[in-house]
């Protein structure tokens, strides 16, 4: 039997909405959006936010009405349910979108070249934008995680491979612990450092200090995540690699660990942007300071999130300004972090 | 006798609105050729019809052009090899082909006369009409065993008059009413597969369909719960239309008035051949047809 | 003829046991992993070992009334002013502020995963799952400075405005007229930023109920929220609530935000438009610069009980997510 042509024939979605009810869907928008001026005046709401609150309103009730035309009484609850969920999506990118245009615009002025090629040594808290900079924030901040880094990635790679290819018999309590700790306070992992190592052990404020206070709050996102990444690799390597006769460790350093290779940067990129950010902890380890600090061992230190956070608490405008620069700064690279773990992880897929 | 009811590419006229199962010659002929069961219940006007049914999966053509009619109190088997189709004819039957990602049907599904995919109709209530009985049976297992046979008018929001008639009414056409007429408090997990495909199906009724088609309903069930079901599906075709895919041969000829053989030859399934059951299992027209309820291939 | 196979004549032999000798390499492997592994108990346990130990004598001084005590007074000694150390207002205003923060994040969150799962067109998921999840990625102290300084003149005349129109309501009344970084406005910021990990949340769990119970609810009739309101909610309600105490968690432990945001006073506020209110967390950050010993040993006694109330949190949000995963639901 020959193949009959049906080129002819049009695949149709008659269950979406037609032309003429997609116009009346506009129209409704329409007059929900010329009539918010008007009730905005009824109500003591004012400003753009009451706008949109009044405009919420009217759009639901529009397409609730139009609901109730078209498919009867029973689709009420249907169609304000609906509205619910859509406002709720724009309530959070409301704040989201407020944070991130009110760092870029209020920082985008504080932030000049000085900024990053000075400290704030010899600079008045109350001196504009053109003296002085953030350059000891910035260093701190990278010397800081820096050490952070290099503590937790062996530990967090460590604790994943207990999980993965020991299974112990603590795998669960040890899995629980973990989840645990990634609930501690930021300001407890603070106060223990601060504990230990300054009251216990002498240690002065430093640099290492914080980087400790860090690690505590980073262990936890880089053994998970290495665990997720590790129970990914396929149990066919592991087992290649014993057939071949290879001890465990061998197996695990040469086969499993280099083919989790790009997961376990990954982890570690999600950590670092956990932690870059965070000040409790830092406020209490490293104190803070106005010159760059390039031995994380001794002395105290700057870091980025610290910095804003003692401008902002002089009050003096122009200190703030600058605060809201290193936010700039802060927020930048917590967003490169972010994308580049987000790329990384989409790749290896 | 050449009035063969076939119907394969190109449909004869079909009058909306008229009594099909009036004028049907199929009708008769299956009151006579077959020995199957008289219809007892005529509802005039009602009928399922689908005329050039196409369907895609985004750019992959899955049916072509299937014209099928289902009379009103019968029972039609959809037969042939896994993946030529018949679930997803099934599934455009009751507008839940639209679900999948990138579907696109064409053609019409008509129910007593009205096109279902009509631009504006109110999809709930054309499920609502046309019920569905899966392959895995799926209670709703926060629900006891009368809040799940419910369930369909309580999503339908429709208003629940005389629970208890229509608890009992739908869970003896199920077949399932003595079983748990005592223990209607219980969790809807708490039954075996029969049992639970028994109660779909009871479910299903609870909100009055004209059509109740049913997705390999026994392919997960013993031979005990399948031959339970199969009486139940007789029993339902006195006042209901059903549509039944199935793989098992055997039950479309033990249960259905017609059958229907699809077939995909790399291409789009098409409706190869339909006929009484009898017509299809002892004289196929088609070879195809012939080589596949002989076992030749399958 | 006998056609019967049995070799062994019917009798099965015992199983013989297997064991691997590790080489020594292997043994130093484990070894080294195992106590990595056991890194997160070391550092837990030392964590509640020193902060006890430095504590432990203004918990012996204070006894209980560290808990339900409402006065921080380093005190004088030599003017005779006892000293009183009692977290009770901040233990208070920790949950307080959590518990709005909480109210405010838990529709919002739930609402957004609905969106996500079951009405966001496919071409919107994957930006705005990101987008969501980047929230999360913000700093606490960037959140603080935009609270204080852009979110509060609002959220102060929306204050006000509950203030004139529910006034009567027992919780919305003031003593005095100051709206300004009150227990309202800080459970505002502390819920935007618990929003991502409980949408993260409720959406993998809305994502796994099966696909067949929301076949079978459509096929039945359904609208697209009659399915959600029967099927999905039921199916996650469990993995929402271990989200939402995962979230409680969060926002008690958070510091710098709140400490920005609100002002801190030493007795328990209920009337959350009104500007007092505490937070463990914050009264450390406030009181560490110029603690004398014994304050700092009350300071660490604080983040102490902060710790493990956060654990105990963290816990019970841990077992009931696990629920879900068992019973399946």
């Amino acid at each position: 039997m020959a193949t009959i042509d049906y080129s002819s024939v049009k695949p149709q979605k008659p269950w979406r909405l037609d032309s003429k009810q997609l116009a009346i869907n506009g129209a409704v928008f329409l007059l929900a959006v010329l009539l918010t001026p008007l009730f905005l005046n009824l109500t003591p709401l004012n400003g753009k936010l009451g706008a949109s609150f009044i405009f919420v309103v009217l759009a639901t009730i529009g397409n609730t009405v139009l609901s109730i035309v078209r498919q009867g009484f029973k689709t009420i609850s249907t169609s304000i349910a609906a509205s619910l969920i859509y406002l709720a999506t724009a309530l959070v990118l409301l704040p989201l979108a407020s944070v991130l245009f009110t760092v870029a615009s209020k920082g985008f002025t504080a932030v000049k070249l000085n900024t990053f090629t000075q400290d704030m040594r010899i600079t008045n808290p109350d001196a504009p934008f053109t003296e002085g900079g953030a350059l000891h924030a910035i260093l701190g901040t990278f010397e800081i995680v820096l050490i952070a880094t290099i503590i937790c990635v062996p530990l967090g790679v460590l604790t994943a491979l207990y999980l993965t290819e020991i299974k112990g018999r603590f795998e669960n309590l040890v899995r629980f612990l973990v989840q645990a700790m990634s609930g501690v306070p930021s300001i407890v992992a603070g106060l223990f450092i601060y504990t230990v190592l300054i009251v216990t052990l002498g240690v002065n404020y430093s640099g290492i200090a914080g980087a400790f206070a860090l690690s505590i709050l980073m262990l936890p996102t880089v053994a998970r995540t290495s665990e997720e990444v590790l129970k990914l690799i396929p149990n066919d390597l592991r087992e290649a690699g014993v057939a071949l006769g290879a001890t465990q460790w061998r197996t695990v350093a040469m086969v499993v660990v280099p083919a989790a290779k790009s997961g376990i940067l990954t982890a570690v990129i999600l950590g670092v942007s956990r932690v870059a950010g965070e000040t409790a902890p830092l406020l209490l380890t490293i104190l803070g300071n106005t010159t760059n600090n390039l031995n994380p061992f001794s002395g105290p230190i700057a870091a980025l999130p610290l910095y804003t956070f003692s401008l902002m608490k002089t009050g003096l405008d122009v200190a703030i300004s600058r605060a809201w620069g290193g936010a700039l700064i802060l927020l930048t690279l917590v967003l490169i972090l972010f994308i580049t773990a987000r790329l990384l992880s989409g790749k290896k897929r | 006798m050449d009035t063969q009811p076939t119907k394969i590419a190109g449909r004869t006229q079909n009058q909306r609105g008229l009594p099909m199962s009036g004028s049907n010659p199929v009708k008769s002929l299956a009151a006579v050729a077959s020995g199957a069961r008289v219809a007892n219940k005529f509802t005039p006007g009602s009928g399922l019809e689908a005329n050039g049914v196409h369907a895609w999966f985004g750019k992959h053509h899955a049916l072509a052009d299937i014209n099928l009619e289902f009379p009103a109190n019968t029972v039609t088997a959809l037969i042939g090899p896994s993946g030529c189709g018949k679930s997803t004819f099934l599934r455009t039957l009751n507008r839940m082909h639209e679900f999948i990602p990138g579907a696109a049907m064409a053609g019409e599904v008509l129910l007593d006369g009205r096109d279902i995919y009509e631009p504006g109709s109110d999809v709930t209530k054309i499920r609502l009409k046309i019920g569905m009985v899966f392959q895995k049976p799926n209670p709703f297992p926060s629900m006891t065993i009368g809040e799940n046979v419910l369930s369909g008018l309580k999503l339908a929001q429709l208003k629940i008059e005389n629970k208890d008639e229509i608890l009992e009414e739908c869970l003896t056409r199920a077949g399932l009413w003595k079983e748990v007429k005592d223990r209607l408090g219980a969790q809807g997990g708490s039954l075996s597969g029969g049992q639970q495909q028994r109660l779909c199906i009871a479910r299903a009724l609870a909100v009055s369909p004209e059509v109740l088609l049913m997705d390999e309903p026994c392919s997960a069930l013993d031979p005990g719960s399948t031959l339970r079901i199969e009486e139940t599906i007789r029993e339902l075709a006195d006042s209901i239309i059903v549509v039944i895919v199935t793989h098992n041969m055997q039950q479309a000829a033990r249960v259905s008035d017609y059958t229907g053989f699809f077939l995909s030859d790399g291409g789009p399934g098409q409706l190869i051949e339909v006929a009484t059951t009898n017509e299809i299992f002892s004289t196929p027209r088609d070879k195809r047809t012939e080589d596949y309820v002989t076992g030749r291939f399958g | 003829m006998t056609t019967t196979q049995t070799s062994y004549n019917g009798v099965v032999p015992k199983a013989r046991e297997i064991t691997t000798q590790p080489r020594f390499s292997d043994k130093v492997f484990r070894f080294v992993v195992t106590s990595g592994g056991f890194t997160s108990l070391i550092i837990l346990s030392l964590i509640a070992i020193f902060l006890l130990q430095q504590g432990f004598p203004v918990l012996k001084d204070m006894g209980f009334g560290f808990i339900t005590g409402f006065e921080w007074n380093p005190g004088d000694v030599d003017n005779g002013v006892p000293v009183q150390f009692g977290i009770g207002a901040m233990l208070i205003g920790t949950l307080l502020v959590s518990v709005i923060g909480l109210i405010i994040a838990l529709p919002i969150a739930v609402g957004t995963a609905l969106f996500l799962t079951y009405y966001a067109p496919d071409w919107i998921k994957k930006p705005l799952t990101i987008t969501v999840d980047l929230m999360a990625a913000i700093p606490s102290v960037i959140y603080g400075l935009w609270g204080f300084f852009i979110l509060m003149p609002h959220a102060v005349y929306w204050a006000k405005l509950l203030h004139n129109y529910l006034g009567f309501l027992p919780f919305f009344k003031m003593p005095a007229d100051v709206f300004e970084r009150s227990p309202f406005i800080a459970g505002i910021v502390v819920g935007i930023m618990i929003i991502p990990i409980i949408t993260a949340i409720s959406r993998e769990v809305f994502s796994q109920v099966p696909l067949d119970r929301i076949q079978a609810a459509y096929a039945l009739g359904a609208t697209k929220w009659t399915m959600i309101r029967s099927v999905v909610l039921p199916f996650g309600s469990s993995g929402v609530a271990g989200g939402a105490m995962l979230g409680l968690g969060r926002a008690m432990g958070e510091t710098i935000a709140i400490y920005l945001v609100l002002n801190i006073y030493f007795a328990p506020n209920f009337q959350v438009l009104f500007s007092a209110g505490g937070n463990v967390a914050s009264l450390i950050v406030s009181k560490f610069g110029e603690a004398g010993e014994y304050e700092l040993r009350g300071l660490m006694a604080a983040g102490l009980v902060l710790f493990i109330v956060t654990l105990l949190v963290n816990f019970l949000s841990n077992a009931i997510v696990k629920r879900t995963s068992r019973t399946g639901k």
